[in-house]
């Protein structure tokens, strides 16, 4: 168990630091820093010392360590289309991209296991194939069309929910929050529906295979033998057992959910990290571009990191597996 | 052993071993699969012939009145005939720009299908074939990308592409950089897939035959590993051939795909989505039909190959 963990431990860190050297690459050979930091009638001598005093002169292995170092610490350095430093633009926009993202994993998860449960109990029913065939139209639909056609109905056409940003925001410390009013709440309603729709179809999708997968099992039919009701075979037996992958699935797709918030927050003009990250893109801003990879990369290890341990500590079969193999991949 | 059973003799020619095969029973046994296939043939006919059978020239300025403009389609009052879907913010006709949107997001999805299978093909043989380091670090590479979303990375080789090449980019160099992000972000499943296949292939007794001639390697990988391993890689194209046109819409409706004076699917929803709260609802909706509809039919041939091809699953 704790070797496993070291594994998994020492890859995140590997993948950390080519994530890192991506980064860093970035602002070695996409354009020159110092056209982004100083005027068109800056001399080249002063260039030269400029470019002397920020060690851009000093060997490759050098301004990479330097460069993972002020990571750590969550120095980025200053953004060149806002001339602010990096950390103080994300700080502001994280409880955005975060309390939205969260919103719309727990909404996949409220919405899609009843629905799978549903489809895979009673799978020839129409309402079973009504939620399949949703569920096809779900996947196919790229999730920036749910967030207009949601805009179009409820926003322009019946005029009920806001169709952009947050609302009344309350600060609570540094997190300012949207869940403590009618406004902020109300903006919350379409942007979740459309981020966490894809991850609801799913979920739903995956829930349904493994119902049927695990109803057709050997301990459901001495359940059933027993004489056990319905009910209790179902929810006790079944359901439980068939959400072993489901949590797997889930707490990756948490990183999904942060990444695809990108194009919901840009559909909703919502001010969080992926709005930020998609201006930079589009205005060539290295080290937020740079920063934005940091942190999505690092939350992503984590999580990745998380599950697989918990996942390891959940399904005793993988560690018979990684011992009479030598070695658990993936 | 008893009992001989008569067997039908195979039918000569290729068409009619087509008509007679496993694959196009399942085929025309279901209605849904057909009617996608010719939804699927209608879209890429239609991108074909775009310049033959729009009823306007979008690109022409000459052609283009701004007192067109924001027509509603033929139908609705204050319609005009002409413009059978409407027009646009500048007047151009909708029909005509969905069919030439529809060529180029057909363009970039087959081209970045093409370049990220052989990349995906290409390292998957080498791996497999090779095995030791080169085998671990390229499928570390592998593993590593696979975890994160492929919007993302197409994106981000996106923002570096722009960024090596700055100032005005050319409407072919925003094309290209759309391919390659979309190849980049998606050669993975490939190369996985083919990997496996490529280490199954390799036991096999033909293969060891081969070797023992003496045939180069590049020449066994390439004419005897390589065709046995591509039918997985038919069904993922399939699949990534919807995931792609999906990528392209998205990164040109945030603005960092294809440009406006060329506008594919993904575009026009863009400029609409600004004409929304006017009540031009028309600017978005056709462009969005057509590349729903478009995505849910390469989607569902897409699952029904997997299904042909997969004889677990029969």
């Amino acid at each position: 168990m704790l070797m496993f963990t070291l594994r998994r431990l020492a890859h995140a860190i590997v993948v950390m630091l080519v994530v890192a050297l991506v980064a860093f690459s970035l602002f070695q050979y996409v354009g020159d820093p110092i056209v982004g930091l100083v005027g068109q009638d800056t001399g080249d001598k002063e260039r030269e010392e400029l470019r002397e005093q920020l060690g851009l002169n000093d060997p490759f292995p050098v301004q990479f360590a330097r460069f993972v170092y002020r990571a750590a610490q969550l120095d980025f350095g200053i953004s060149y289309r806002q001339q602010r430093p990096v950390v103080e633009l994300f700080v502001k926009r994280i409880p955005a991209t975060l309390e939205l993202s969260f919103l719309s994993a727990l909404f996949a998860l409220f919405v899609g296991i009843p629905l799978g449960v549903h489809a895979g109990l009673h799978r020839r029913s129409w309402t079973a194939k009504l939620s399949q065939s949703t569920a096809l139209v779900g996947i196919s639909l790229p999730p920036f069309l749910v967030g207009i056609l949601l805009i179009y109905l409820f926003a322009v056409t019946l005029e009920v929910l806001p169709s952009s940003g947050r609302g009344d925001v309350v600060d609570v410390g540094l997190w300012s929050t949207g869940l403590l009013t009618v406004s902020g709440l109300k903006s919350l309603i379409l942007p979740t529906i459309t981020l966490g729709l894809f991850q609801m179809t799913l979920i739903m999708r995956l829930v349904r295979a493994e119902m049927l997968e695990v109803l057709r099992s050997d301990y459901i039919k001495f359940a059933r033998a027993r004489g056990l009701p319905n009910r209790s075979v179902h929810y006790r037996h079944a359901l439980k057992n068939s959400l072993v992958p489901v949590i797997t699935i889930t707490g990756l797709q948490l990183g999904s959910i942060i990444a695809f918030a990108i194009i919901t927050e840009t559909v909703f003009q919502w001010p969080g990290m992926g709005y930020l990250f998609i201006q930079a893109v589009a205005a060539v801003d290295i080290p937020v571009m740079a920063a934005y990879l940091v942190l999505v990369a690092f939350l992503f290890v984590v999580i990745n990191l998380v599950v697989d341990v918990l996942y390891y500590a959940i399904d005793p079969r993988l560690r018979v597996q990684s011992s009479t193999r030598g070695g658990a991949h993936g | 052993m008893a009992e001989v059973r008569r067997v039908r003799a195979a039918p000569r020619g290729w068409l009619a071993r087509t008509l007679d095969s496993d694959v196009f029973y399942s085929f025309y046994t279901s209605p849904v699969t057909v009617l996608a296939a010719l939804i699927t043939l209608a879209f890429f006919l239609v991108a074909i012939f775009a310049h033959w059978i729009a009823p306007h020239d979008t690109f022409d300025l000459a052609n283009i009145s701004i007192m067109d403009s924001e027509l509603p389609p033929a139908w609705l009052e204050g319609g005009d005939e002409r413009f059978l879907l409407g027009t646009d913010d500048q007047g151009r006709d909708l029909l005509s720009a969905i069919m030439f949107g529809l060529r180029l997001s057909l363009l970039v999805g087959f081209a970045s299908v093409l370049l990220s299978a052989f990349i995906g093909v290409a390292v998957g043989l080498l791996s497999g074939y090779a095995g030791g380091t080169l085998d671990d670090v390229l499928m570390r590479i592998a593993d590593v990308q696979l975890s994160f979303p492929a919007i993302l990375i197409a994106l981000l080789v996106d923002g570096i592409t722009k960024g090596l090449f700055p100032g005005e980019a050319s409407e072919l160099l925003a094309i290209f950089v759309v391919v390659l992000s979309i190849a980049i972000s998606t050669w993975p499943q490939y190369a996985r897939t083919v990997r496996a296949s490529t280490m199954v292939e390799k036991s096999k007794e033909y293969i060891q035959a081969v070797q023992v001639i003496g045939l180069p390697s590049w020449m066994i990988v390439l004419r005897h590993v390589l065709p046995n391993v591509l039918g997985p890689v038919l069904v993922i194209a399939t699949i990534n051939l919807a995931i792609a046109i999906i990528i392209e819409a998205t990164l040109s409706f945030l603005g960092v795909g294809i440009p406006p004076t060329q506008p594919s699917l993904g575009t026009l929803i863009r400029i609409g989505n600004n004409y929304l709260f006017s009540g031009f609802w028309w600017i978005t909706f056709f462009p969005a039909l057509a590349l729903a509809v478009l995505v849910l039919a390469v989607n569902m041939l897409g699952d029904w190959l997997r299904d042909v091809l997969n004889p677990k699953l029969r």
